[in-house]
């Protein structure tokens, strides 16, 4: 059976997540939470208001109302990125070999690792940022569209242009699509691994009844899952199109709560769903079968992330009672 | 899973450059009024007082992809609205600022369409600034000044101490003759009183129209009739809302009837329908009729319904196509049971819904 350690934290969690093997929880307040040989607080931010895990592992960078831009390490050490500015700071992102990069208003700041910054000027506000699994390549999306351009040069990025509002922006792992969620409650997706001169295709994947504000790519690829309906909705991309023509899965369907968070397990084929009561279900994507992991709680579950092994799962939510399951039977 | 808290009131404050926003907020916030306010802002321009929870958001108007052109938000209020919410506590109520040229529907919008927003928040008024000197001039320039007051919930008539009366009374008229049911304050220098403006609960539908208990008739509540004051709008036909003055404010000026009021450049009218008890089998959909096909001209709609066989007064109000209504609470003894409705907008054919409204009627 799956046991529950309980963390009990004051306000909203908006992100968990595993640095090496240490959890990490990022509260709304701007206070950090870390369990390691006890439990650590740091106070990274007034307000914080956008995580992200670098594809290392071992570092959170995180945005705040306080126009901070931070890094935590797994053991605690935090380097200020950027200091203290009058805006807040949107969305922040990770790229490989050390890369970050986070928006205010319609400016993006791209930073390598030799401290080396490219400024991005868009029309419109920048609402998320993703770099491509190569770090070569970073996307921004915003209304009526995505920014595809490239971390290096002074080339003007390419306009991926789909009507509406896009908020959060992923490349799939083997980086041949990119997929946005919108305003209306909706998936957009492009595929960019077409023959050059030829037009990017279009993946519309609609149909939810709420707004998809959590998504996670399976450990190949092959599934992008996501919130925003009573089940996770599992869209197919192992073929050549990815999911156009076909139908998504739908895991874990329960008929009286919505799905609030996704996590995709890093070794097996299997998914973390959260529910908007506060319940975590492990499913597995080959066969829909279920494993209840944790039972209902004060609130929405808002964020979920594996360690590297697969054995731990740390959960935030709405109200602040968050958690490790250990799945180990 | 834990109750909902209660949600957090916002006020949206529009009014054109120099109508004296910033001189209002900044009252709002430094007056002891015993509330914190958060206040959403274009640029920190000259407000700022520490430990005020100010953010500036860039103005981000977002089309809904569903074929409607005027089912627009505000993104940025969204995502903002969103941040604050996470942390409660910090604040009670939400005052959002628009920019002069702003047009305001996509602002009240955003607290309808947007589920989220919505389940957190509910908009409390939308508050017009109007500078009483330069009216005239904004009215010539420009169409959004005419939407914010056409918009508005409350109109602080302000900087009056720069005209004289009768350049006041005709402002005033060319105010009234775009929008007959908001409330207007004559002030100057912002100086409103504050409960004038916030915590009015004009969307709120067991609230809206209550504070107005001459809705339609005359916006002075201590306004009473005297026996030979005639208030019966349908005696003066179908046009009467239109380029058409009925100043109450000063003892009853009726001679204004007969000298129209010299207003140009306005582009909004109202029609205001009065009807006995209605059927609401052929009221809804007639309503919602209305509103999807003439939704983009239709700025504001505001009306007390009276149901046939119904003890209770039906609020109803809208924005574009968004339409909300439910009772209120029963018709007092004293009260008439007549169903009330105005529609303020561009394009109105008045004929047309003064005729289709009479249908309506049980």
């Amino acid at each position: 059976m799956p046991t529950v350690a309980p963390l009990d934290l004051d306000g909203h969690c908006l992100a968990a997540a595993f640095l090496g093997d240490v959890p990490v929880f990022g509260l709304a307040s701007g206070e950090v939470v870390r369990l390691d040989h006890g439990t650590q607080r740091h106070d990274l931010h007034d307000g914080l208001l956008c995580t992200a895990k670098s594809p290392d592992g071992n570092s959170l960078l995180t945005g705040g109302e306080d126009g901070k831009v931070q890094r935590l390490a797994g053991d605690g050490t935090i380097t200020e990125v950027r200091g203290q500015h009058r805006r807040w700071v949107n969305a922040v992102a990770c790229g490989p070999q050390g890369a970050v990069a986070w928006a205010e208003g319609r400016t993006a700041q791209v930073m390598t690792a030799d401290g080396k910054i490219r400024e991005f000027a868009e029309q419109r506000t920048i609402e998320g940022i993703a770099f491509a699994p190569k770090g070569l390549r970073v996307a921004f999306a915003r209304y009526n569209g995505v920014s595809l351009g490239f971390v290096a040069g002074t080339a003007a990025p390419l306009d991926l242009e789909w009507k509406g509002a896009h908020q959060a922006v992923t490349f799939s792992p083997d980086g041949r699509f990119i997929v946005t969620t919108m305003q209306e409650n909706a998936l957009h997706g492009w595929k960019i691994d077409t023959k050059p001169k030829e037009e990017f295709k279009h993946m519309r994947m609609t149909g939810y009844p709420a707004k998809i504000r959590s998504f996670s790519w399976s450990r190949k690829g092959n599934w992008l899952v996501t919130s925003g309906a009573p089940s996770a909705i599992a869209w197919p991309f192992q073929g050549k199109d990815g999911p156009m023509g076909k139908a998504p899965k739908e895991l874990g369907l329960r008929g009286d709560t919505m799905v609030t968070s996704v996590a995709c397990h890093p070794v097996e084929d299997m998914v973390a769903i959260g529910y908007a009561d506060g319940m975590v279900l492990a499913v597995r994507l080959e066969d829909s079968k279920e494993a209840l992991l944790r039972r209902p709680g004060k609130g929405a579950i808002t964020a979920m992330d594996w360690n590297a092994a697969g054995r731990m799962l740390a959960f935030g939510s709405e109200h602040g009672d968050c958690g490790v399951i250990d799945i180990a039977v | 899973m834990s109750e909902a808290p209660a949600p957090v009131p916002v006020t949206v404050l529009t009014g054109y450059l120099g109508a004296g926003k910033t001189t209002l907020l900044n009252r709002i916030l430094s007056e002891a009024h015993g509330k914190r306010y958060a206040v959403i802002v274009n640029e920190f321009g000259e407000i700022g007082i520490d430990n005020d929870l100010i953010v500036e958001s860039d103005e981000e108007i977002y089309e809904m992809n569903n074929g409607c052109v005027c089912c627009t938000v505000r993104g940025d209020l969204v995502r903002v609205v969103e941040g604050l919410m996470r942390r409660p506590g910090r604040f009670d109520a939400i005052v959002v600022e628009t920019t002069g040229l702003a047009d305001p529907a996509p602002v009240a919008q955003t607290f309808f369409m947007d589920e989220d927003v919505r389940a957190k928040t509910k908009l409390d008024a939308v508050v017009a600034l109007v500078d009483a000197r330069h009216l005239p001039q904004r009215l010539k320039d420009s169409r959004e000044a005419e939407d914010q007051i056409a918009f508005a919930d409350v109109i602080v008539l302000n900087k009056t101490d720069l005209v004289n009366e009768d350049e006041l009374a005709q402002v005033e008229a060319t105010v009234r003759a775009i929008n007959p049911s908001a409330r207007i304050h004559r002030t100057s220098r912002a100086a409103v009183p504050l409960d004038a403006v916030l915590d009015r609960g004009a969307f709120d539908l067991s609230r809206a129209l209550e504070n107005d208990p001459h809705f339609l008739d005359h916006d002075d509540p201590d306004h009473v009739c005297g026996p030979n004051c005639d208030h019966d709008h349908d005696h003066h036909g179908h046009d009467h809302h239109h380029h058409h003055d009925h100043d109450h404010h000063h003892g009853h000026d009726h001679h204004h009837h007969d000298a129209p009021a010299a207003i140009h450049d306005v582009t909004v009218k109202s029609v205001s329908l009065r009807g006995g008890p209605m059927d609401p089998k052929k009221f809804f959909p007639w309503v919602n009729k209305i509103t999807q096909i003439d939704g983009p001209n239709i700025l504001r709609l505001k009306g007390i319904i009276a149901f046939e066989g119904d003890a209770d007064r039906y609020v109803i109000q809208g924005v574009h196509m968004i339409v909300e209504g439910d009772h209120q609470r029963a018709w007092r003894d004293d009260e008439k049971r007549e169903s009330r409705l105005v529609f303020i907008g561009r394009d109105l054919d008045a004929e047309k819904l003064e005729r289709t409204f009479k249908a309506c009627e049980a």
